[in-house]
């Protein structure tokens, strides 16, 4: 039956094996993922900021953002966090077992115009898995870009994702990271402590050479935003990520519209000047 | 164009001719005044003169529940449910052959929907001309003509229709049935421009569509949508029976072995209450009111955004389908009024 439909199926599945799973913190993991199907494995090709559909076998599909940069091809890795059917069940599965991917979707970084410039990242908890993509794709390609700083920000160090690997980041000299807990139930918490608006006062922005990716959840956003306007960031300068339930990822089934966009194409990477101009945005 | 006529006493021979082409189907009688799109056993049955069907015939390219995938350990396995079936599809207006139209924008682009595709190809579309009634804005909407869209298009022209032929199909109906049509006459030309001119005076109702998507910005926060708020029922009539609206839900269904199953999509409003929900209890469309508002906003902002032109044809359905009385043509009438005082 199905030999009638063309090969090139928008909502076609591809089989993934689960490589490898990180634990981060409570109920956020790191899968590491594999295409079965080495012509898949060739063919996928991302921008850091894009996202996936991921399948679990009869729960169900789910948008997400693809954590690992381009520039390390080979494995995929998601970052997910525990909430709803889906998860519950990706959760579930043991290493080895197979689930499904279509993708890379959405729109991503504008990496090529973000070439020359200054970087600033800045996230609050799961806001760190799309940028985590970018941060090494930045890494990576270090010649091209200009200063970079990293501000990230969790409740305690328990809850801080990408932990040591970021920790790492600390004393590196091509990159300025500022960690932060709001506070330290530790007492060995290496960084600063507060929110990430804060950690506007650690560094000096030229706000005509720098691009702001920012990603986290709606209260940060509100204050960082303030931030990077009171330091005179042109609006078309912030990028921020958006969230919408989604369903197709292709700009089909409606779900994730926000007033005249989709955010599956036309996002979820959105400048700051885009949001602005958009009803519904929160 | 190749344009040919066709008597009336011709055409119930002629549908007949065509089930070589496929399964036909055309309006039929349901209730008092109501027809439906539905499979033709006699064609004496066929609804000639039904003006507007419950349901648009989108349901022939999108069902309302369709299956994409058969999944099993294996993988996602595409699945076309009705691989190779083909349907002639009769009297179709002028404002549902644009609702197709507008179908085909939404799900061709970057990324084609076979499933639609697949079935839109095997579907011929034999258009019927029509009288408008009160609640008929499609000479507004600018769907009340249309040059494409269809295999054969038929214009009442008295004893005879005037009969274009859209594509090599329907030539090829034509052909199977030429005893059946005649050549196109003066009188016959000028019957059709006459009558052309004359359905035009029978539009009870205009809405003027110019600067419509800056009224809507401007207006977003009239309390026009509250009052429509405070009356929808949340029911989602409107957009099963929009010709345009395509939202849509997926769902995977898990046979009792837990190894196989299902991909279905089936259709959804935006009108649900559940409809922008997301994952830990955030709803983006809390109140009735915004879920109205993105609906209307949605077909003439948005879409025109997106896709240069209004996802709505003028076809009065969601009018008549709405049990709470919301009116597209007094929401915009009113609307815009607001908007210049
Ligand atoms: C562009 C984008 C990137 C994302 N990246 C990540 C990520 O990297 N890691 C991560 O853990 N989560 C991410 N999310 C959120 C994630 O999609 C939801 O948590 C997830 O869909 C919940 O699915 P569920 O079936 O477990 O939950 P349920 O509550 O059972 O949801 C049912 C279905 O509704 C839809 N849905 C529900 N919540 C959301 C939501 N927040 N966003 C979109 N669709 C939703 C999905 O289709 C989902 O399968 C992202 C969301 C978007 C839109
Ligand atoms: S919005 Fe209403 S009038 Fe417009 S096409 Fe849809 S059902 Fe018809
Ligand atoms: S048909 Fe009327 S009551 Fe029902 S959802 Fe649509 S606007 Fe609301
Ligand atoms: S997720 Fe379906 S339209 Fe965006």
């Amino acid at each position: 039956m199905s030999d009638h439909l063309p090969k090139d199926n928008p909502y076609q599945p591809h089989l993934a094996r689960i490589v490898r799973i990180l634990p981060q913190i409570p109920d956020h993991r790191l899968f590491q993922l594999r295409f079965e199907d080495d012509e898949v494995a060739r063919n996928f090709k991302h921008r850091p900021g894009q996202f996936v559909e991921l399948s679990v076998l009869g729960t169900g599909e789910a948008p997400i953002s693809i954590s690992s940069s381009p520039t390390r091809p080979g494995v995929l890795e998601l970052c997910v966090r525990k909430v709803g059917r889906v998860t519950e069940a990706l959760f579930r599965l043991p290493v080895d077992s197979l689930i499904g991917i279509r993708g890379p979707y959405g729109n991503g970084y504008p990496v090529q115009e973000m070439e020359g410039h200054n970087l600033l990242l800045v996230a609050g908890g799961l806001g760190m898995a799309p940028l985590r993509s970018l941060l090494w794709y930045a890494m990576d390609n270090r010649s091209k870009f200009q200063d970079i700083i990293l501000m990230y920000g969790a409740r305690v160090p328990g809850d801080m994702l990408f932990k040591y690997e970021l920790l790492g980041l600390l004393d590196q000299p091509d990159i300025t990271c500022l960690l932060t807990v709001d506070r330290d139930d530790t007492g060995r918490w290496p960084a600063h402590i507060g929110v990430v608006p804060k950690l506007f006062d650690k560094v000096t922005l030229d706000p005509k050479t720098t691009i702001a990716a920012v990603c986290g959840p709606p209260v940060m956003y509100k204050f960082v935003l303030q931030k990077l306007l009171e330091r005179n960031f042109s609006k078309d300068h912030i990028l921020m990520s958006l969230e919408r339930k989604m369903k197709c990822g292709v700009g089909k089934c409606g779900h994730c519209a926000i007033g005249y966009k989709y955010t599956c194409l036309d996002g979820p990477i959105f400048t700051y000047w885009d949001v602005i101009n958009l009803p519904e945005v929160v | 164009m190749k344009i040919v006529t066709l008597s009336k006493s011709n055409l119930l021979p002629f549908l007949e001719a065509s089930r070589s082409f496929g399964e036909l189907h055309a309006p039929l009688k349901r209730g008092e005044k109501s027809c439906a799109f539905a499979q033709v056993e006699d064609v004496a049955d066929i609804q000639v003169g039904c003006l507007r069907t419950i349901l648009p015939p989108k349901k022939y390219f999108m069902p309302p529940e369709q299956t994409m995938f058969a999944f099993s350990t294996d993988g996602y396995a595409p699945v076309n449910e009705e691989a190779g079936k083909r349907y002639v599809l009769f009297g179709l207006h002028p404002c549902d052959i644009h609702g197709i139209k507008i179908l085909d924008l939404v799900f061709s682009g970057a990324y084609t929907d076979p499933y639609y595709f697949e079935r839109r190809k095997h579907v011929a579309i034999i258009g019927l001309d029509c009288i408008p009634d009160q609640l008929c804005f499609c000479n507004s909407m600018g769907t009340y003509f249309t040059e494409d869209g269809f295999d054969l298009f038929l214009s009442d022209i008295g004893d005879r229709y005037m009969v274009m032929v859209g594509t090599s199909l329907g030539d090829d109906m034509i052909n199977a049935s030429h005893h059946l049509f005649g050549e196109v006459d003066e009188r016959a030309k000028e019957e059709f421009k006459r009558r052309s001119n004359a359905r035009r005076e029978h539009f009870a109702v205009e809405v003027e569509t110019w600067g419509l998507p800056e009224i809507f910005d401007l207006e977003y926060e009239s309390r026009l949508w509250k009052e429509a708020g405070e009356k929808c029922l949340s029911c989602g009539a409107c957009s099963m029976v929009c010709p345009t609206c395509y939202c849509y839900d997926v769902l995977d269904l898990l046979e009792l072995n837990a190894q196989q199953g299902v991909r279905k999509r089936r259709w959804d409003s935006c009108l649900f209450k559940d409809y922008a929900l997301v994952a830990g209890g955030h709803n983006f469309r809390k109140e009735r009111s915004s879920r109205v508002k993105n609906r209307f906003f949605h077909k003439q902002r948005g879409f025109v955004a997106e896709y240069g032109r209004p996802a709505c044809t003028g076809c009065g359905r969601c009018i008549e389908a709405c049990p709470a009385d919301i009116n597209i043509i007094e929401l915009i009438t009113k609307l815009r009024s607001e908007a210049h005082v």
